[in-house]
């Protein structure tokens, strides 16, 4: 009997801040997913997600703050990217496919050229979320209001600007200022998610929610819910199948999404 | 004479390499509809977003009266099939919390039943008016309409043109259309542009369809059209589409084929 206890205090010491970490990436995936699913964002999140890695290998190299490298990273790649969308050479998402396999070849060969991180890399890569602390809690439910609030409070810009950017500046709404907004949301997002599910992971986090939401929502703000449900649903089965199936936690969540998804394809689609 | 809504002053505009606009000047005056006509691909819609704001010029200036309320109804919107949104969400982006108004500004247009529909499942015509709709909900100084008669009967049109003098005359906007067809307009406008990259002509429908400039850019297929139209339109419709009998317009009866 006290060793049953036992059990379960480990279990719930071990698992809590994992748990709490997760459900802080996810309530805000499930809106941020929206609009990657909406605007067709996915490749464009991908190649910030691998970006991630890439500032992430130089704050290792350099010595500085993980968070503060990463977002920077995200954020220089992303204004780089739609700078390079102006031209009209190369297609869009040839130039994200370009640019997010620089990423990550830059962030790996990074990464490889310090001394003991290849069980570093792996924990960027799938995520490891195991192995956060209160501290990470702290600073991913911060990072989760955050972005809420800013997203609640921006909402109407953000949703006119993906409906028609140009019915949205014609109606007074600051198209550019918004459009970096929602980039630096996203940076935002990725940065916190590369401890948890890890930037190879990060993109189905936050498309697959918002496409299982889309077949069960009648408007934008419930399909945001929805996703965040899915989304904080999957996280929860995800960490269960990682602890008592022994499975890596990263995949394991995707895994939970994904039959969460296939569930709303059971569904009729609504319009 | 009251301040000029929208004035654009000998504008250029060069996109990928071609001069799609050429010293191009156009003043926009309160209670006034003026119609941008001109053949496919003529800059009538760069001309508009230039008007919009949406688009700069090379050179030249557009200068927008301080505070210009701008209502505008572009000539396609695709909303993507990956979000859902209602008729009456569609609105709220440009008037957020007012029921009411949303609602009348979809009985003003004729579409208030639907309301609750999805944005996807309109109808070309369908979307038109939901599109006027949240264009009228701004209560706008200036209405820019791209084609509003776009996959509109030609009853539907008659209306929809009827809708625009009735609301110019109610809250003194002024109107900029561009339509490709001068003969569907021809009644209600006060001022026609013939835009063909630069200004051919422009002046009152009777005297732009004199004009030696519109003849050469329209020809005779043009000319038959519009007597077509000023024969059938000695008289007006309501928006409901009852006829009443009006004076003749006394137009031209351009090349005899005035049609008795």
């Amino acid at each position: 009997m006290a060793r049953h206890s036992l059990e379960v205090t480990t279990m719930i010491e071990l698992l809590a801040p994992a748990l709490l970490a997760g459900l802080a990436v996810a309530v805000v995936a499930g809106p941020m997913g929206a609009f990657v699913v909406w605007r067709r964002m996915a490749f464009f999140g991908d190649t910030m997600a691998n970006s991630a890695l890439l500032g992430a290998a130089l704050a290792l190299a350099l010595q500085v703050n993980l968070y503060l490298a990463v977002i920077a990273a995200c954020l220089t790649v992303a204004v780089v990217l739609v700078g390079l969308q102006r031209q009209r050479q190369i297609a869009d998402d040839t130039l994200l496919g370009i640019v997010a396999h620089i990423t990550l070849a830059l962030g790996v060969i990074a990464l490889s050229l310090q001394d003991s991180v290849q069980v570093d890399l792996f924990a960027y890569l799938f995520g490891d979320l195991l192995a956060v602390g209160w501290s990470d809690v702290l600073a991913l439910w911060t990072g989760a209001t955050l972005i809420l609030v800013l997203l609640i409070w921006q909402w109407r810009p953000l949703l006119s600007i993906t409906v028609n950017e140009d019915l949205a500046r014609v109606e007074g709404v600051a198209v550019t200022r918004t459009r970096l907004l929602l980039m630096l949301l996203l940076a935002l997002l990725i940065t916190g998610a590369i401890r948890t599910v890890g930037v190879l992971l990060i993109t189905s986090l936050l498309v697959m929610p918002a496409a299982g939401a889309r077949r069960l929502a009648h408007t934008p703000e419930q399909m945001a819910l929805f996703a965040s449900l899915i989304g904080l649903v999957s996280v929860t089965l995800g960490l269960a199948l990682s602890w008592y199936g022994n499975t890596p936690v990263g995949p394991s969540i995707v895994v939970a999404a994904a039959v969460l998804f296939g569930l709303t394809l059971l569904r009729r689609p609504t319009s | 004479m009251t301040e000029a809504l929208v004035t654009v002053d000998h504008a250029a505009l060069t996109l990928g390499g071609q001069a799609v606009l050429e010293d191009v000047s156009l003043t926009l005056a309160p209670g006034r509809i003026t119609t941008l006509i001109g053949p496919n691909g003529a800059g009538k819609s760069t001309l508009a977003r230039l008007v919009l704001g949406l688009t700069r010029p090379d050179r030249g200036r557009v200068v927008r009266r301080p505070g210009l309320t701008l209502g505008y109804m572009p000539q396609h919107l695709r909303v993507d099939g990956s979000l859902p949104l209602t008729v009456d969400r569609f609105l709220w982006l440009a008037a957020p919390g007012r029921t009411g108004a949303r609602r009348d500004a979809l009985q003003r247009t004729g579409v208030a039943h639907l309301r609750r529909r999805a944005v996807r499942q309109l109808s070309g015509g369908e979307m038109q008016r939901v599109l006027l709709a949240r264009a009228l909900l701004r209560q706008p100084d200036l209405l820019v309409l791209d084609e509003p008669a776009q996959g509109v009967d030609v009853a539907g049109q008659d209306a929809l043109y009827g809708l625009l003098g009735q609301v110019r005359d109610e809250t003194g906007c002024g109107i900029l259309l561009i339509s490709h067809d001068l003969h569907l307009v021809m009644a209600r406008t006060d001022e026609v542009v013939c835009l063909h990259h630069h200004v051919c002509c422009s002046g009152t429908p009777e005297a732009v369809s004199r004009d030696p400039a519109y003849q050469r850019l329209f020809g005779t297929h043009g000319m038959a059209n519009l007597a077509l139209y000023t024969h059938q339109h000695d008289h007006d419709h309501d928006i409901s589409g009852d006829v009443h009998e009006g004076h003749d317009h006394g137009a031209a009866q351009p090349g005899g084929h005035h049609h008795d």
